[in-house]
C-alpha cells in the first residue's frame, strides 16, 4: 500500500521541492520492496498482537486502527481534496449514536449496526456537504467546523432522544451477524473484529484512492479552476469526496462506540474534530498510510503524556503547531525523503 | 409591545457584542486572508483577563477596558512574529491549521490558569440595575451600555477606515498587498498591526461581555461559530457585512428565543443555510462564485 511515492509525492506545503525530485526514480523501486516488506512486518505483527503483547496494549491497538480509519477517511478531503474540515467528529459521532442506540433499543447483530452507522453518516454527510462545498477552502474550514457543533448542540440538549450530556450506556453487543459465533465482549476478540474490518475499509478506501475519481480529486487540489475548465463539476467531486469520507468515518465511529461501551456528545466535539486532523499532520496528508501513522502517534503520545500532566491538548497543540511550521509533510513523509536523499 | 420592544433591544444588545468580535475577524480575513480560529479563544483570553484585573487586583472596570485588550494584542503580535509568518507564504490551510493550532494552546492554557469553573464579574457601579424606558420597559443599565460600546466600535472603525492614514493603508494591502509593497508601505508591519488589531478588538468584546456573560473555559467556543454565522451571512471580508450578519444573527436571537424557543437552538444554522443557498458570498459578499 506504500508503493505509490510516484504519484503522491505532491502535498501542498512542499511544491517547490517538486522539481528536485523529480529525476529520482531508480531509488524507489528498492524503496518499494521495502515498503511492502514493513507492511507486511507490521500486518503480522498486528494479527498475533493478542497473544504477545500486554493486555493494555490491546485497548491501545484497537483504538489506533478505528482512529486511523477516521483519519484516513478525513484525509480523502484534505490530503487528496484539499480542503480542510474542522467538522469531521460529527459522522464519527453521528455513527457512534447509531450503534449505540440500535444496540440500546433492538440488539441488532453489530454488522447490521455498522451498515446503519454508515448508511446515517453517508446521509448526514451529503446533506453538510451540500452547504460546504459550495465555496472555497476558507469556507469550509468555517462551515465544517460550524455544522459539526451544530450537530455536537443537538446530542447535547436534545434529551430525550440522545440522553443529552449523558450519553447513550448500557447496551452490549450480543451477535455479530452472518451467524457466526463471535465473543465480542472479549478485548482481543473484538481487537480481530476491529482489525479485519478496518484493514478491509482501509483496502477499499485505497481503491477508491487509486481509482480515476481519486486521480481527479487530487487534481481538483492541486488547480480547481483547471479541473473545472476541462469539463469536470468541481463542486459534484468535492461533495463525492465528502460523503465517501463522512460514510467511512461513519463506520469507524460505529466500531467506537461498543469499544467504549458508550457514545457521548464528546464523540461530536470539535476537539474530536481535531484529531483526525491532527493524527494526518502528525503521519503525512501526502500518503494513504499517513493518518495511520499518525493515528498510532497520536493514541501513544496521549497514552504517555496524559500520564504525566493534565495538559494534553496544550502538548498536542504545541506539536501541531510545530509540525505545520517545520514538519509539514508528516513523520512518513520525512522519513521517505530522508531515504530518498540517500538514495 | 413591549415584549416585542424587549426582543428588539436583546437582538441589538447580542449583535453589537457579536459585531465587535466577528469584525475583528473580518479584518484579519480581508488583510491577511487567514480566518483566526483562534479568535474565540482571544476573546475568552479578554474575559478572563479582565476577571482576573477586577476581581483578583482590584482593578475598576474603565482601566481594565484599557489594559486587558493591549495584553492579548501583544500576546498577538508575538503569535504572529513567532508562528504565522512562516507560513503566509504558503496556502491558505496552513495557517489555518496554525491557528487552530493556537485554539488548542489557549484553551488548554485558560483551563490550566484559571480552573474550569464558572467566573463572574460585577458590572461597574455606574452601570448596575435597571432603567425604564419610554415605554415601560425596565431594562439593564449595561445591556444599554454594550449596545452604547457597539456604536462606538462601529463609529470608530468608520472613522478608521475612510477618514485616517492608517486606514487606508490597512485597506490598500487588503485590495493588493503587492501594489501597497511597491508604494512603499511596510506591509510586514501592516500585517502584525492587524492581526493585532483582530486580536484586541476579540478581547474588547471579551472584556465588555464579561460581567453580563458567565466566564468559562466554553466561552471561547461559542462565540468563535456565532462569528463564523456572523461572516458568512453577512459576507467574508465585508465591514457592513459584519454589522449586517450580527444585527441578523442577534434578531435570530432575540426574537428566534422569545418567539421559537424549541428550535432556538437550530435556527442561526437555519439562517446561514438559507444565506448559503440564495446569496453563496453573503448578504453583502463580493467575489463570484466558483
Amino acid at each position: 500500500m506504500l508503493s505509490h511515492e510516484k504519484t503522491m509525492n505532491d502535498t501542498p506545503g512542499t511544491q517547490a521541492s517538486l522539481p528536485a525530485r523529480a529525476g529520482r526514480t531508480g531509488g524507489s523501486a528498492t524503496l518499494a520492496w521495502g515498503a511492502w516488506l514493513a507492511a507486511a512486518v507490521t500486518l503480522i505483527l498486528l494479527v498475533i498482537l493478542p497473544w504477545v503483547a500486554p493486555y493494555f496494549y490491546i485497548f491501545i491497538a484497537t483504538e489506533v486502527l478505528i482512529l486511523g480509519l477516521l483519519a484516513a477517511s478525513f484525509n480523502l478531503i484534505f490530503g487528496y481534496t484539499g480542503m480542510l474540515s474542522f467538522g469531521h467528529a460529527a459522522f464519527f459521532g453521528v455513527g457512534s449514536y447509531a450503534v449505540a442506540m440500535l444496540l440500546q433499543a433492538y440488539q441488532w447483530p453489530l454488522l447490521a449496526c455498522l451498515l446503519a452507522a454508515v448508511v446515517v453518516a453517508t446521509v448526514l454527510a451529503l446533506v453538510i456537504g451540500f452547504f460546504c462545498v459550495r465555496l472555497n477552502e476558507v469556507y469550509f474550514a468555517m462551515l465544517t467546523l460550524a455544522f459539526g457543533m451544530m450537530v455536537f448542540s443537538i446530542a447535547h440538549q436534545w434529551r430525550s432522544v440522545t440522553n443529552g450530556s449523558d450519553g447513550i450506556a448500557g447496551f452490549a453487543v450480543t451477535s455479530f451477524g452472518l451467524g457466526l459465533d463471535v465473543q465480542l465482549g472479549n478485548p482481543s476478540v473484538y481487537y480481530h473484529v476491529v482489525l479485519v474490518i478496518v484493514m478491509l475499509a482501509a483496502a477499499l478506501l485505497y481503491l477508491i484512492c487509486r481509482s480515476s475519481f481519486g486521480l481527479i480529486l487530487r487534481a481538483i487540489r492541486q488547480n480547481p479552476e483547471r479541473v473545472a475548465f476541462c469539463g469536470v463539476n468541481v463542486r459534484a467531486y468535492r461533495l463525492a469526496s465528502f460523503t465517501v469520507a463522512g460514510a467511512f468515518a461513519g463506520l469507524a465511529g460505529g466500531l467506537m462506540a461498543p469499544f467504549l461501551r458508550i457514545a457521548s456528545p464528546e464523540l461530536l466535539h470539535w476537539s474530536m474534530s481535531a484529531e483526525p486532523v491532527l493524527m494526518t499532520i502528525l503521519g503525512g496528508s501526502g500518503y494513504f498510510l499517513g493518518p495511520f501513522v499518525g493515528a498510532a502517534m497520536f493514541v501513544l503520545l496521549e497514552a504517555w503524556i496524559t500520564s504525566m500532566t493534565q495538559a494534553w491538548m496544550l502538548v498536542l497543540g504545541i506539536i501541531l503547531a510545530f509540525m505545520v511550521m517545520f514538519f509539514r509533510r508528516g513523520l512518513l513523509g520525512t522519513i521517505l525523503d530522508w531515504f530518498q536523499e540517500r538514495k | 409591545m413591549g415584549s416585542l420592544g424587549l426582543a428588539l433591544l436583546n437582538s441589538l444588545d447580542i449583535g453589537l457584542l457579536l459585531f465587535i468580535i466577528a469584525v475583528g475577524l473580518n479584518i484579519v480575513f480581508g488583510v491577511l486572508n487567514v480566518i483566526n480560529f483562534a479568535h474565540g479563544a482571544l476573546y475568552m483570553l479578554g474575559a478572563y483577563l479582565a476577571f482576573s484585573c477586577i476581581n483578583g487586583l482590584g482593578m475598576p472596570f474603565w482601566a481594565t477596558l484599557l489594559i486587558a485588550p493591549l495584553g492579548v494584542a501583544v500576546l498577538a503580535v508575538l503569535v504572529d512574529r513567532l508562528m504565522l509568518r512562516f507560513v503566509y507564504q504558503r496556502e491558505v490551510t496552513d495557517s489555518l491549521l496554525l491557528t487552530f493550532a493556537l485554539l488548542l494552546i489557549l484553551n488548554e492554557s485558560v483551563r490550566m490558569v484559571w480552573g474550569t469553573g464558572i467566573h463572574v464579574v460585577e458590572p461597574p457601579e455606574l452601570l448596575r440595575g435597571t432603567v425604564t424606558l419610554p415605554g415601560g420597559i425596565r431594562y439593564p443599565v449595561y445591556s444599554l451600555f454594550v449596545i452604547f460600546a457597539g456604536a462606538v466600535v462601529l463609529f470608530g472603525l468608520w472613522f478608521l477606515f475612510n477618514k485616517t492614514r492608517a486606514g487606508k493603508i490597512m485597506r490598500a494591502a487588503a485590495l493588493d498587498r503587492d501594489m501597497a509593497q511597491v508604494l512603499c508601505i511596510n506591509t510586514r508591519l501592516v500585517i502584525t498591526g492587524v492581526f493585532a488589531f483582530g486580536a484586541w478588538l476579540a478581547a474588547l468584546g471579551g472584556v465588555v461581555a464579561a460581567p453580563m456573560r458567565a466566564i468559562d473555559p466554553g466561552m471561547g467556543d461559542k462565540i468563535i461559530i456565532e462569528s463564523f454565522i456572523v461572516v458568512v451571512i453577512g459576507g467574508l471580508g465585508s465591514f457592513p457585512g459584519a454589522l449586517l450578519g450580527a444585527i441578523v444573527l442577534g434578531l435570530i436571537h432575540g426574537l428566534g428565543g422569545r418567539f421559537l424557543p424549541e428550535i432556538n437552538l437550530m435556527l442561526p444554522f437555519v439562517g446561514m443555510a438559507i444565506v448559503l443557498l440564495l446569496k453563496p458570498h453573503g448578504l453583502l459578499g463580493r467575489r463570484a462564485s466558483l
